[in-house]
């Protein structure tokens, strides 16, 4: 697989490797895609409610070398943009900056669905007041 | 030590420089065409082919007049499964063969079912292995073949050959085996395996690429094949097409030196092998061999690093020449058919990787790949979200995931 050398700095240097308190109310965890499809990111965003802005991002990845730098390249977006800011991000937007190859466009979708997520999940615990975990969900 | 190191013996060898010494000759000095029966070009050229006709059948207990010269191990098991079909349709339609078997039959088979013939494909076991009393219960009194492969390609398993040789035998069954990745590694003779013909290739054993043979049985029962390919007749008009003689005397010394060193290389290999799986779950929790251990190629292991994705891990040690099941190593973009077929689950078909010892093969290289692989899975399993989850006591199969 001929990777972009943007790909193998991310693969091998990922920013913002982590996990951030699910309990606390101003961070917001995506967990997307599936283990029996070869790939599953968890994304947290930490918000400012004051200000609005992510003052905070980390991700964990299992997957292929572009799925790791899509959500690293995310974290590192996501970074001092605003909730609304941060929705703005298009999947397009990672593939162009990674130079993905096409069979490569799903990460990015993944990563974009994993934005979308953690800040869905961080827009709902601002609503109730109570944490919730968006994306995967234990079975009652 | 040289890098990149290679442990992808699978899925083709490096030619040993005694066969190719032996075959230079025949590029150039004897370049006859082995058909020419008329002068001395022809005759060195037939000569040399008779030759490796010999060492060939030798390899495997047959004699020589049984062995026909191929392409490759996919043209031998075209042939053979598709030579069959052809010949015994009057006495029956139906095929028994695997689901793990190389594409090179499977495809075949699901050709042949296209053109009205039926074919079990019967499922393995959790080792890898078929069931036989589930091969006995797909026989019926249409069956004329089964074609189960010696060694599978990715995981090493070795199927209970000698006994579908004797269920066959008391059937009346032919009986046909892919052992590309058996034969030179293990010992095998047709006789005692009663096996009515057997696939092989040059590159899985230190030959050329682009060389093979089907072993044919001459008696008891005396194997028929229709042609597939006409032309002038070649190889008891089984096989027509000017033999490849630079590549079949290859194949020849390559099988020669298999049948001499097999008992000392597959030793060597068989204790290397050990000490790379017992070093690898010495250092890392969670990782599971795919396959039985103990029916099992001496040189051959196949790992899922639970939790890590295969085409991840082989970024992190692209200095080591392994191969993957995961989807992102493979061109359909599905996990490894193989794998899936031990019901194991799809995570632990993308989180494997494959390791093929070979006759260059070092402690010294080993030493190297199993520091490095340790590392690189404790790294990216720092990196992923489910070893994370199963350390916080997640149950991942209570999970309900988001499918893209």
């Amino acid at each position: 697989m001929a990777y972009s050398d943007k790909v193998i700095d991310h693969y091998e240097n990922p920013r913002n490797v982590g996990s951030l308190s699910k309990e606390d109310a101003n961070v917001g965890t995506g967990l997307v895609g599936a283990p029996e499809c070869g790939d599953v990111m968890k994304l947290q965003v930490k918000v400012n409610p004051v200000t609005g802005v992510i003052d905070d991002a980390k991700f964990k990845t299992f997957g292929c070398g572009s799925a790791i730098a899509s959500s690293s390249l995310a974290t590192e977006w996501l970074k001092g943009k605003t909730v609304e800011e941060a929705l703005a991000i298009k999947n397009t937007d990672i593939v162009e900056e990674l130079a993905l190859p096409p069979v490569k466009i799903h990460c990015s979708v993944l990563a974009e669905d994993a934005i979308k997520a953690a800040i869905a999940d961080y827009k709902a615990k601002q609503e109730k007041g109570e944490p919730a975990l968006a994306g995967a969900q234990p079975h009652a | 030590m040289k890098l990149p190191i290679y442990l992808d013996y699978h899925a083709t060898t490096p030619v040993d420089p005694r066969v190719l010494e032996a075959m230079l000759p025949y590029f150039t000095e004897h370049f006859g065409n082995a058909a020419s029966r008329n002068h001395a070009f022809g005759w060195a050229a037939e000569e040399a082919v008779d030759t490796a006709r010999k060492q060939v059948a030798d390899l495997i207990g047959a004699s020589a007049k049984e062995i026909i010269f191929t392409s490759g191990a996919t043209e031998s098991n075209n042939l053979a499964i598709k030579g069959v079909a052809e010949m015994y349709r009057e006495k029956g339609n139906h095929i028994i063969t695997c689901v793990t078997e190389h594409k090179a039959v499977i495809d075949t088979c699901k050709k042949l079912e296209k053109q009205g013939y039926r074919v079990t494909y019967l499922a393995v076991q959790k080792d890898g292995r078929i069931s036989l009393d589930e091969l006995k219960a797909a026989i019926t009194d249409k069956t004329i073949l089964i074609t189960i492969m010696t060694a599978n390609n990715e995981i090493g398993v070795i199927q209970p050959i000698a006994e579908i040789g004797a269920i066959a035998k008391e059937k009346g069954i032919l009986f046909h085996t892919d052992a590309v990745q058996a034969t030179g590694k293990i010992p095998f003779d047709v006789n005692a395996l009663k096996v009515d013909l057997v696939s092989l290739s040059a590159h899985k054993m230190y030959g050329p690429k682009g060389v093979g043979a089907l072993y044919v049985r001459r008696r008891n029962p005396r194997v028929l094949l229709a042609e597939q390919t006409n032309g002038g007749g070649h190889e008891r008009g089984m096989r027509s097409g000017t033999l490849n003689v630079t590549g079949i005397v290859g194949l020849g010394k390559a099988a020669e030196i298999a049948k001499a060193e097999m008992a000392t290389e597959s030793a060597r290999l068989r204790a290397m092998r050990d000490r790379l799986n017992a070093e690898l779950h010495k250092n890392l929790d969670e990782i599971f061999i795919n396959g039985s251990v103990e029916h099992r190629l001496p040189h051959s292991l196949n790992i899922s690093f639970a939790y890590v994705e295969g085409e991840s891990l082989l970024m992190g040690i692209n200095d080591v020449a392994v191969s993957s099941g995961s989807a992102c190593t493979s061109a359909s973009l599905e996990p490894s058919y193989v794998l899936k077929a031990l019901g194991a689950g799809d995570d632990l078909a993308h989180s494997s990787i494959r390791f093929g010892l070979g006759r260059w093969t070092t402690d010294e290289e080993l030493d190297y790949v199993i520091e490095k692989l340790t590392t690189v899975v404790r790294r990216l399993r720092e990196m992923s979200p489910l070893y994370e989850m199963v350390k916080e006591g997640v149950d991942l199969s209570k999970m309900q995931w988001t499918a893209h």
